[in-house]
């Protein structure tokens, strides 16, 4: 690989072998991995968990612990030897020359110290200049990353402040210091995805500005297209595939970048058209690595012998460009297509009917202080929300954090009971029944998969063990009728018989909530409720749930009320949607309605801030400014008008907005005509 | 493929270890922790002083050697002196040991107990269930307990059982404290939900899917407990209400010898290093087991 030489890149790894030692043995995490990045230049790292970049991003801060080493090669920050610098050195580096942005802000923020004092620290520390200097720059720093009243923000704690404004907070604590690298390590993976496309919006703003180098790190490719000029796809500690970012997303040339990409439901793609190509099997352990290509035990086009046997080369792909590669079967790969057979599912005909029907439902709580319970202010979780779930096909309920949509699950799930309102279940009412109180039937009807696969399964009992009282206490069935029905559901759920007797901390994420899956569909239930089952896995995992939850569905006519906050997935999986807002529904309708205009601004919003994997994508966002209204807040007018970026005027915030009802029972709550919306769309 | 339905069956294999391989393997891990293993080796030295009582002394711990008196120090007859009334304090200390080992043990066992009952009561119910235990566990944290010890015991009489229960009683809220606090985080996991979604009872969900994993701190509370126990005993001896003389025990050694000081040291010296060493015993394995734990 020929470097540009025409000044000292910011950044070298060269040949750096980086280890873990641990009870098992020597965890060889990175190899051998060389790669620069050139001043002012951002350099994107992505790949499933586990494939080592964020042991990149602590090796770079000298911070792997006391497990964690460097045991060959170097890693030269503007061309001095990090393994060399002495811890004076290195303190005079961090911070100053070298910023991180982690991806949980509070874990950089100190929660008993105003932010403003905070960011002063940096300068007074580094530099050394007075309060006065520190503090008129931390203010035209805040200024800089978009905080309103500035002045305000400086005095408030860290606690005070949303997760979008906490993560602005810190990228000005990191930019503050004019550093010549600074390190993203997932920033925007927590937030939002209005949040986190105003996130981005602003790296790329202050990226031109403050010209440092970036070197970002993430899971998601539609983040880091944007972001970078290039990127650096980490597969086992090896960089498989790196070059300039619109070569390789034009012509990704290793199985695994073609896999990343090919994974990704994307607002084009629905159930009908095709299903999903997941990557089959999972990262292999550091522990023991393989002598070939580290990919080829997962990769479809592997040719034992030439790919298993010596250390992959990287090869060109470009002559102009450093697009590399290490495949040695680049050039023989097929054509890219992004289809895996046909349609998941088939359309649906005959007759429909309602297999969940959510009625005016309103879930409040009250928030209580103090000792003897005092001052409660009621949260309105749900208000007023009317949905129906048809049976055999998925609803599915998407909003950002806060929305309700979870608490509209539990609801559901009955594991919390309606204030006002009702469900109903099969024309039964259950809205006021908690899951305890309703009767076996119903409890076997509607099951509910959950969201975080580490804590879905009880770490001390078996997977048989889970499914096994399941199918007890729904169905009766026990003894050895047990053994065979649970291999019978992992057999459904495509895991092999032995894994019951595995316990949870020998399966990976996606594993766990295959048996979450089996563990629901024990009493045959008719009606699942899947909160986030996706958004904590990797996206080559993710596509193989989602891939499974269709299968199901078509296969046993099941019912899903699938929550999500992923715009792509939804439309991917989606049969019908509702968007929440604040408790509230403002557009509901059949999928195909929803996605295509006349839109609810809301809807419109969440749609343009969906990060696409394509760096010639359109930037066309809409940002929301601000955070939404605090829950117990009293809204007369429409829930959203503190926000729209298409405000009528004073009666969005005085009149609950008129509900429009468009053909194929698509719902619109807005004072906005529906005409005028069509219009609004199609120029916007 | 030969190779992967290898791994598969090395897996299967691992996965079907039995109850007893399981406990072998967490065991091995008390290794790692030098800490654990000094409080463990120390234990374990009193256990078997405990067990082995008989064979490794030479007198009866009540027979009164009245010619030892003229020299009470540590001699070649006996190893460890004797008392102010000829009793060899080597045969006092091992047969003392019985007592210790096995009232604090039993007391510390019904306290975990109860703990454990009151604590997950207290976490899963909430509301009024929790207030009343708490505050009735509060009350009992508050009080000198070593005043209560007394009365207790003065109304009761001393013997072994009154001091387990009682014992069993004052330190029950400790380890309430701590699964009450365990139970409010874990009943808030998904696999709670999931549980409830089956139709479990509120019993089955806090012993079988609560309890087991809040092992881990109650482990190190009850050896840290066993530490504090051991002393309770060695301080009610102390106090003339622990258990009748003229067995041996710990604490009534140092009762019956202290006024001695000036003269005779090692008389009350060498049982309060007893009861220190068996104390810092379990302490030590308390912060070794909280090392491993932290660690994984």
């Amino acid at each position: 690989m020929t470097l540009p030489m025409t000044s000292t890149p910011i950044l070298q790894f060269d040949s750096a072998r980086i280890s873990y030692f641990i009870r098992a043995g020597e965890a060889n995490v990175i190899p051998d991995l060389s790669f620069s990045i050139a001043p002012n230049e951002a350099l994107g790292l992505v790949g499933e968990s586990g494939c080592g970049k964020s042991t990149v991003a602590l090796a770079v801060m000298q911070y792997l612990g006391r497990a964690g080493r460097v045991t060959g090669g170097r890693i030269l920050f503007e061309g001095k030897d990090l393994a060399q610098a002495t811890e004076q050195e290195l303190r005079q580096i961090r911070g100053r020359r070298i910023a991180m942005v982690y991806q949980d802000p509070m874990s950089s923020l100190n929660p008993v110290m105003q932010v403003g004092r905070q960011l002063m620290e940096v300068p007074m520390i580094h530099d050394g200049v007075g309060e006065e200097v520190a503090r008129a720059r931390a203010l035209a720093m805040l200024r800089e990353v978009k905080l309103p009243d500035p002045e305000q923000v400086m005095q408030r704690y860290p606690h005070q402040l949303s997760g979008g404004q906490q993560q602005r907070i810190v990228i000005a604590m990191a930019l503050i210091a004019q550093p010549a690298l600074l390190i993203m390590d997932e920033p925007t993976t927590g937030l939002d995805v209005t949040v986190e496309a105003a996130v981005l919006d602003l790296v790329r703003e202050l990226r031109t500005k403050h010209r440092s180098a970036i070197l970002f790190i993430s899971h998601n490719l539609g983040t880091v297209a944007h972001i970078c000029d290039r990127i650096g796809v980490m597969y086992g500690g090896e960089l498989v595939e790196e070059g300039p970012i619109r070569s390789v997303f034009a012509n990704p040339s290793h199985p695994y970048t073609r896999g990343l990409l090919d994974c990704l439901p994307t607002l084009g793609r629905d159930k009908h058209g095709s299903k999903l190509k997941p990557i089959q099997g999972q990262v292999g352990s550091p522990l023991k690595r393989p002598p070939g290509c580290q990919f080829a035990n997962r990769c479809a086009y592997v040719e034992i012998g030439r790919c298993t046997t010596a250390p992959i080369p990287s090869l060109e792909v470009t002559t102009d460009t450093d697009h590399v590669v290490k495949c040695v079967r680049w050039a023989e790969l097929p054509p890219r297509s992004r289809e895996a057979g046909e349609g998941a599912a088939p359309q649906m005909v005959g007759k429909i009917e309602s297999a969940v029907r959510v009625e005016h439902l309103r879930m409040y709580y009250k928030r209580t202080h103090g000792l003897f319970n005092t001052g409660g202010q009621i949260v309105r979780a749900v208000n007023d929300v009317e949905l129906v779930a048809d049976r055999g096909r998925t609803l599915a309920i998407v909003g950002e954090s806060g929305c309700g949509k979870s608490t509209l699950a539990k609801v559901l799930a009955g594991l919390e009971t309606a204030t006002d309102g009702d469900v109903t279940l099969s024309g039964q009412s259950v809205g006021h029944t908690a899951i305890e109180d309703r009767k076996p039937d119903l409890k076997r009807k509607l099951q509910m998969v959950f969201q975080n696969p580490d804590s879905t399964l009880n770490p001390s009992h078996t997977v048989g063990y889970a499914i096994g009282r399941a199918l007890k206490r729904l169905k009766g069935v026990g003894g050895a009728a047990a053994r065979a029905e649970t291999e019978r559901l992992l057999e459904i759920v495509k895991l092999p018989a032995a894994f019951a007797d595995h316990r949870p901390h020998q399966l990976s994420g996606g594993q766990k909530q295959r048996v979450a899956i089996a563990r629901a569909l024990a009493g045959d239930a008719e009606v699942l409720v899947a909160d986030e089952p996706v958004s904590a896995l990797d996206v080559s995992v993710q596509a193989s749930i989602i891939n499974l939850l269709n299968e199901l569905q078509t296969e046993r006519d099941a019912t899903l009320v699938f929550i999500s906050h992923n715009l792509a997935v939804v439309r991917y999986l989606a049969d019908r949607v509702a968007v929440m807002y604040l408790g509230k529904v403002v557009e509901y309708g059949p999928v195909d309605a929803v996605f295509k205009p006349p839109f609810h601004p809301y809807t419109e919003a969440l749609l343009s801030a969906v990060p696409q994997p394509d760096p010639d994508a359109s930037h066309a966002r809409i940002v929301l400014e601000g955070s939404p209204p605090s829950p117990t807040a009293e809204l007369p007018g429409c829930v959203f008008a503190s926000r729209c970026p298409r405000k009528v005027g004073e009666i969005c915030d005085t009149t609950p907005p008129p509900e429009h009802a468009l053909a194929g029972g698509h719902r619109i709550a807005c004072h906005i005509p529906v005409a005028d919306l069509v219009r609004l769309n199609a120029v916007g | 493929m030969a190779m992967q339905s290898t791994v598969e069956t090395a897996v299967t294999l691992r996965a079907r270890d039995g109850f007893v391989e399981r406990w072998a393997k967490r065991l091995a891990l008390l290794r790692e922790s030098p800490t654990a293993m000094v409080g463990l080796g120390i234990i374990l030295f009193w256990v078997a002083v405990a067990i082995l009582a008989p064979v490794i002394t030479v007198y009866p711990p009540n027979a009164n050697d009245y010619a030892a008196l003229a020299n009470t120090k540590p001699s070649a007859a006996h190893w460890l002196g004797t008392d102010h009334t000829g009793r060899d304090i080597w045969s006092r200390l091992a047969y003392g040991a019985r007592t210790v080992l096995t009232v604090a043990p039993i007391a510390t066992a019904g306290a975990v107990a109860l703990g454990i009952i009151l604590g997950l009561a207290a976490g899963y119910y909430r509301g009024w269930t929790d207030v009343i235990i708490t505050r009735v566990c509060d009350i009992i944290l508050s009080f000198p307990v070593i005043i209560l010890y007394m009365i207790i015991l003065a109304t009761v009489g001393a013997s072994a059982l009154n001091i387990i229960l009682v014992v069993t009683g004052v330190k029950a809220p400790y380890i309430a404290r701590i699964v009450r606090g365990c139970c409010m985080d874990i009943r808030e996991r998904e696999y709670v939900a999931a549980a409830r979604m089956r139709g479990e009872s509120g019993q089955f969900i806090m012993l079988m899917e609560i309890l087991p994993n809040a092992r881990g701190p109650i482990i190190v509370e009850a050896c840290l407990r066993m530490g504090y126990t051991t002393i309770t005993i060695g301080v009610l001896g102390f106090l003339g209400i622990g258990l009748p003389p003229p067995d041996p025990d710990w604490g009534g050694m140092v009762k019956d010898t202290y006024g001695m000081m000036s003269v005779w040291p090692h008389m009350s010296l060498i049982p309060c290093a007893a009861i220190s060493s068996l104390v810092i015993g379990f302490n030590l394995l308390a912060v070794g087991l909280r090392e491993i734990g932290l660690r994984d």
